[in-house]
């Protein structure tokens, strides 16, 4: 990839900010018709309540004023009732003193009749072209020379009502503009505060070395911080393939060159001697030497292999004793040694643990073939479990690498083994590995008389189940 | 030439027979040799020559219009006002009333037309209701007395002088003062009305009116030359516009100190009435400063630079708004004339 190629242009989209800033606004319009409808109604509602009062208090104080003089009802209209109504400013007024058979003692004849009966009604009615609202109220008397009920009808436009029911919306309206503008700005600062680290991080990326694969340092909010740290993570995953793959390249250099140099050299001294027995004696040589080449460069790739797949193959609960009876059903020893005795040593409950299958086998595979190739025989492959540890073992019966040797086991890169053709070290370095790779162990020593390579994993299942 | 003589002829056919009913005075007004397209009926109970000087200033200024002036008395334009708002008679283009109660009723019957301009929306709120309704002048109501038979430490300067005057026992003012009678007059009644709402003097008034035998007479003209003549000493009540307006020189004039009413003249544009563009017009004309100006020239609005001055507290402007309803409620109506009549009748029965 060229370095161009890393700056590919970021195709267009709209930015957080911009969409942010539309929901924040959608949010508000949707807000202001909600409140505005709501305000509305309570606007209306609080209106028709307290000018309703005021229509019911004035005609009580119009009741309230009514005497009965020579067997009438004479009403003294208080100025305090025309004062109440004049509180809606520009409404029309409207009232009528009526007797229960519907005679206009005072006021306006235009002044409508409530259809409903009560003490105390209200009611909607037209007055001359308005809508208008009303207050009936009734008063019995009881005097010696009259007797009976009359209704105090008052009435005003609308006009107060609605000044008063907009006049809320508007409140309520401006209320919510202001809140939506301090929301804008907020969100403004906000996002962009938020935005920053990301945009440091961006920057930060653009200025690397396109080798430097070391973590970034983690700052910024949790939303972003999040995303550095699965970079890291990314990052070093990357690292390890990286590695893995320098790893095999210096490998194949330093392992190859040997061997190859070897099958080169048995090669030219069969293709320079004449006599058919000693060709036929090279062949052999290099027959030998070109199947532990082969065995070399599968054991390269494996590990390879296991370490690509412990990076990037999500770990699974595995029974160890499929992989130990899938390690010895293949039978790979009868190629290689095919006098051994390989016993397999499981039992009835299962030993689960969080790992990959394959690079399990792979494991395993090494463990033995170590032993066929090294140990004595007979051979066993066995699983116990151990409370909170499952283990998968090779044993052989006899002493065991050379205690010079033990130390140097494990590594990966080993010489000695190298300038053997075999590849013992590389072997239990990808035991080791695996073993690692699954928050395990690799343990090398000797067990009940005999030599024993252990994988030791947290086991699955029971109380301490991952 | 035609055209004017025709118009002459179709004015006296149009105007007789609402001549004949209780308008007491006609007369169209338009500027000299113009080409006239509209006629402002205007309706009021201001006497025509107070308000001459404005008319005549406003058809020179509108030289397309010609103003009908029809001059009437308070409750019969009232009750003209209503029946041409039932369609029964030809509605006027305007209405300009002194009968303030009776100009809100009609506005609440919607008799009127709104209208908005600059000018009306710069009127006070006490001024003008629904946009249907505006006050136009502010006069006040005076206390009159002959300077040449009322000696100077009689003069009463406010209406508790008045009462102490009237309760003299033997008292040269006895059938001596006059007040509108306030049944006919719409202006006499919303006065009276006023001053029963503005303060308790107005029972001692009565019981001084009764007490003195005071005369209950119609018309400010009247009212005023009598004065003047010396029939009657003192009269409570006068519009004051009235007085200064015309120049008798032994009258003098005393804004009430306790408190002095003053009138806000009503102008409504009717809702059946023609030509209502040349009325709204008119109304902006007359509270332009021009027209204000003109009606200060009439002692129509009353400045605080003419003659004695009253304090601020004393002003009681009498509110363009629905509370005068109460004035024109038939109960409350016959009530308050059953006591002004009971009032004089003591006199009567005395007498």
């Amino acid at each position: 990839m060229t370095e161009s190629g890393a700056r590919v242009a970021v195709p267009f989209r709209t930015s957080l900010m911009s969409r942010v800033m539309l929901g924040v606004l959608a949010l508000l319009a949707a807000g202001g018709v909600i409140v505005a409808i709501a305000a509305l109604a309570y606007g209306k509602q609080a209106a028709r309540q307290s000018y309703d009062r005021l229509l019911v208090g004035a005609a009580q104080d119009i009741a309230e004023s009514t005497k009965i003089v020579n067997g009438a009802p004479v009403v003294d209209l208080p100025v305090s009732a025309f004062s109440l109504l004049s509180l809606a400013l520009d409404d029309r007024i409207s009232y009528a003193v009526r007797e229960a058979d519907g005679t206009l003692l005072t006021g306006y004849d235009t002044a409508p009749i409530a259809s409903k009966s009560g003490d105390q009604v209200l009611f909607d009615a037209m007055l001359h072209s308005d809508a208008a609202r009303f207050a009936t109220v009734a008063r019995r008397f009881a005097e010696r020379d009259y007797s009976g009920t009359v209704y105090f009808t008052v009435g005003h436009t609308l006009r107060a009502r609605n000044a008063m029911a907009i006049e809320l919306t508007r409140t309520a309206l401006m209320g919510v503009g202001i809140a939506g503008v301090i929301l804008m700005i907020c969100a403004f600062f906000v996002i962009r505060s938020t935005m920053r680290p990301l945009e440091h991080m961006a920057s930060e990326l653009l200025k690397r070395d396109p080798y430097d694969l070391t973590p970034m340092p983690i700052k910024g909010p949790a939303e972003v911080t999040v995303a550095i740290a699965a970079m890291n993570q990314f990052m070093r995953r990357l690292d390890r393939q990286v590695g893995a793959m320098r790893n095999l390249i210096s490998d194949a250099a330093h392992q190859l060159r040997t061997p190859v140099a070897a099958i080169r050299a048995h090669a030219e001294l069969v293709a320079d001697h004449g006599a058919l027995a000693e060709q036929q004696q090279g062949l052999e040589r290099l027959l030998k030497r070109t199947r532990s080449l082969g065995s070399l460069l599968d054991q390269m790739l494996s590990r390879a292999m296991v370490i690509h797949r412990t990076d990037n193959s999500p770990p699974e609960p595995v029974d160890l004793r499929d992989i130990a009876l899938h390690v010895v059903e293949l039978e790979d020893h009868m190629v290689l040694s095919p006098h051994a005795i390989v016993e397999l040593c499981i039992d009835g409950d299962e030993v689960m643990v969080f790992a990959d299958e394959i690079s399990l086998r792979e494991a395993v595979k090494n463990m033995l073939t170590n032993a066929l190739k090294h140990g004595t025989s007979p051979i066993r492959v066995g699983v116990t479990g151990k409370g909170k540890t499952a283990e998968i073992w090779v044993a052989d019966a006899g002493p065991g690498p050379s205690p010079e040797m033990l130390a140097q086991i494990g590594a990966r890169f080993e010489r000695f083994a190298a300038s053997k053709g075999t590849s013992a070290g590389l072997g239990l370095s990808i035991v080791s590995a695996v073993a690692e790779a699954f928050h395990g162990s690799m343990h090398i020593g000797q067990h009940e008389g005999g030599f024993r390579v252990t994988m030791a994993f947290p086991a699955m299942g029971g109380k301490d189940a991952q | 030439m035609r055209n004017s003589l025709l118009w002459a002829a179709l004015q006296v056919v149009l105007l007789l027979p609402t001549a004949l009913a209780s308008q007491e005075e006609i007369e169209r007004i338009t500027a000299p040799g113009s080409q006239v397209d509209i006629t402002l009926v205007l309706r009021s109970t201001t006497d025509l020559d107070v308000l001459r000087p404005i008319i005549e200033a406003f058809v020179l200024q509108n030289p397309d219009i010609a103003v009908t002036y029809e001059q009437w008395g308070s409750n019969a334009l009232f009750e003209n006002s209503l029946a041409a708002c039932a369609g029964k008679v030809p509605s006027a283009s305007a209405v300009f009333s002194s009968g303030v109660h009776q100009m809100i009723d009609l506005v609440n019957r919607a008799c009127a037309s709104a209208y908005r301009s600059e000018q009306t929306t710069a009127l006070p709120a006490a001024r003008r209701w629904r946009d249907e309704l505006w006050g136009i002048t502010k006069e006040p109501a005076v206390m009159i007395y002959n300077t040449d038979l009322v000696p100077a430490k009689d003069v009463p300067k406010s209406r508790f002088a008045l009462l102490d005057l009237m309760r003299r026992p033997t008292s040269m003012y006895r059938g001596k003062i006059a007040t509108y009678n306030i049944e006919a007059s719409g202006l006499g009644y919303l006065f009276a009305f006023m001053d029963s709402l503005e303060a308790s003097t107005f029972g001692a008034l009565l019981e001084g009116f009764a007490r003195t035998d005071a005369v209950a007479t119609c018309c400010s003209w009247e009212i005023i030359n009598r004065v003047s003549r010396g029939d009657y000493l003192i009269a409570y009540n006068v519009l004051g516009s009235y007085v200064d307006s015309a120049t008798f020189d032994n009258i003098g004039v005393i804004h009430p100190q306790d408190y002095t009413l003053f009138l806000s003249r009503a102008y409504m544009i009717p809702k059946d009435g023609p030509e209502k563009q040349a009325a709204a017009r008119l109304l902006d004309f007359m509270l332009s400063t021009r027209g204000q100006n003109l009606l200060k020239a009439r002692n129509l609005f009353y400045a605080e630079t003419d003659g004695a001055t009253l304090p601020e507290s004393a002003e009681r402007g009498i509110s363009i708004e629905p509370t005068l309803l109460v004035a024109g409620d038939k109960h409350r109506r016959k009530q308050f004339i059953d006591l002004w009549r009971s009032a004089f009748a003591k006199r009567d029965k005395a007498r």
